[in-house]
C-alpha cells in the first residue's frame, strides 16, 4: 500500500521519515540538494561502482581466505589495503575542505558528522562476526555475485533480511 | 601487452589501496554523496518490503544512486572476473592453508573457496551458518553499526570521526573472535 501511494504521488509524496536523526544516523538522505537530476545522471554511480567492483576483485578483499589471514595476522595485504584507503580518503578529504572543492554541479560539498551511540559497539560486534563467517561485507556481496559465486545470492538476501529485522526490533534494542 | 599481463595479476595493497581509498572523492564531486555501501541493504527494504515500519519509511528514490552503485559493482567484479584475470590460484600463507587443510579445504583455484561456497552447501550445517546466518549477521550488524567497512572504516576514519573509529574497531575484535575461536568449530560441523 506504502509503495503505491507514492507511486500515484510521485510529486507531492512527502518525505514521511521527517526523523533527521534516524537519516543521519546513517549517513543517507542528509545531503538533500535542491536539484532535479533525471535518471541517467546516475549513471556515474554505476560507472564508479563498476570501477569499485573492479579493484575489489583485483584486490582479493573479497576472498574469503585473505579476510581469514587478516584476522588470524598471517598477512599485512587487507591492513595494508584498508590503511591505504583511510590515508587517501584523509588526504582528499583535507585538499577537498581547503580548497572548497565543489562537486561537479558547482555545488559545495557537505560532509556530516556520525554521532555516536551504542550500536556502533554492539552492531560493529555482530558485522565482525559475519564478516569472519562470510568473509564479506556487503560491498563484496555484491562483488562476489559477479564473480559467479551465485551462491553468495542467499548471503545477499539474507543481509537484507537482518537489515529488515533490525529495523522492525529498532526501538527494542539498546543505542 | 606487457600492461594487460601485469593488470591481469592481483593487484599490491600500494595499488589497490590508495585508488580505494580515491573512491571517496570521486563520489563527492560527483554529486555530493558519502561512500557506504551498507545503506544499499536499507534502501532495498525500504523500496520491496517496508511493512510500515518507521525505520523503512522514508522516500529511497532520493537515494537510488546507491543502487546504481552496489549494481556497478557486481558488473565490476564481473568484467574483473572474465577478462582481467590470469587464472593463477589465490596464493594464501602456507600456514592459513595448513590450517584449513583439516577442514577439508584444498581448493585454490577461486577467489572463494568452492568446498564452501556452493548450492547443495546450503544444506550442510557449516555451509548454512557460513552464507545464512553470516549473511544475517552482516545485514543485522551494519545497520546497528550504521555502516560498514566502506561507511565507517573508509569514509567515517577519512572524516576523522571517532564514532567511526569505535565502529572500526569493533568489527575487527567480532572478527578476531569469531575468526579464530567459533569458526574452526564450524568449520568442524
Amino acid at each position: 500500500m506504502e509503495t503505491k501511494d507514492i507511486i500515484a504521488q510521485p510529486v507531492i509524496a512527502k518525505e514521511t521519515n521527517t526523523d533527521f536523526e534516524v537519516r543521519s544516523l546513517d549517513t543517507i538522505c542528509v545531503n538533500e540538494s535542491r536539484m532535479e537530476h533525471s535518471w541517467w545522471h546516475s549513471i556515474k554511480y554505476l560507472i564508479a561502482g563498476l570501477l569499485f567492483g573492479i579493484l575489489l576483485v583485483k584486490a582479493e578483499v573479497i576472498s574469503w581466505f585473505r579476510i581469514q589471514e587478516m584476522f588470524r595476522l598471517q598477512s599485512f595485504h587487507m591492513y595494508g589495503v584498508i590503511g591505504a584507503a583511510v590515508v587517501t580518503g584523509i588526504i582528499s578529504i583535507w585538499i577537498i575542505k581547503k580548497f572548497k572543492v565543489k562537486t561537479i554541479y558547482g555545488e559545495p560539498i557537505e560532509l556530516h558528522p556520525k554521532q555516536f551511540n551504542k550500536g556502533q559497539i554492539y552492531g560493529g560486534l555482530l558485522f565482525g562476526a559475519g564478516w569472519a563467517l562470510t568473509g564479506a561485507c556487503p560491498g563484496p556481496l555484491y562483488a562476489l555475485i559477479g564473480t559467479g559465486a551465485t551462491v553468495i545470492i542467499v548471503t545477499l538476501l539474507s543481509a537484507i533480511a537482518g537489515t529488515w529485522v533490525y529495523g522492525r526490533m529498532r526501538e527494542k534494542l539498546p543505542h | 601487452m606487457q600492461f594487460l599481463e601485469w593488470i591481469k595479476q592481483p593487484w599490491p595493497w600500494y595499488v589497490a589501496g590508495p585508488l580505494i581509498g580515491l573512491v571517496v572523492p570521486l563520489l563527492l564531486i560527483m554529486g555530493n554523496k558519502s561512500f557506504g555501501v551498507s545503506s544499499s541493504l536499507r534502501h532495498i527494504c525500504a523500496a520491496c518490503i517496508p511493512a510500515d515500519i518507521p525505520f523503512f519509511k522514508y522516500n529511497w528514490r532520493k537515494e537510488t544512486w546507491n543502487l546504481f552503485f552496489v549494481a556497478g559493482i557486481l558488473l565490476g567484479a564481473f568484467i574483473a572476473t572474465q577478462w582481467l584475470n590470469n587464472g593463477q590460484p589465490i596464493a594464501v600463507n602456507p600456514k592459513l592453508a595448513n590450517d584449513l587443510q583439516q577442514y577439508n579445504i584444498h581448493n585454490y583455484s577461486s577467489i572463494v573457496p568452492v568446498e564452501l561456497f556452493n548450492w547443495p552447501s546450503l544444506l550442510t550445517a557449516r555451509g548454512f551458518i557460513l552464507l545464512v546466518v553470516g549473511g544475517f549477521l552482516v545485514g543485522f550488524g551494519t545497520r546497528y553499526a550504521g555502516g560498514c567497512t566502506s561507511g565507517h572504516a573508509i569514509m567515517g576514519l577519512s572524516n576523522l570521526q571517532w564514532p567511526s573509529l569505535v565502529a572500526t574497531c569493533c568489527f575487527m575484535i567480532g572478527g578476531f573472535i569469531t575468526a579464530n575461536l567459533i569458526l574452526p568449530v564450524i568449520l568442524n560441523l
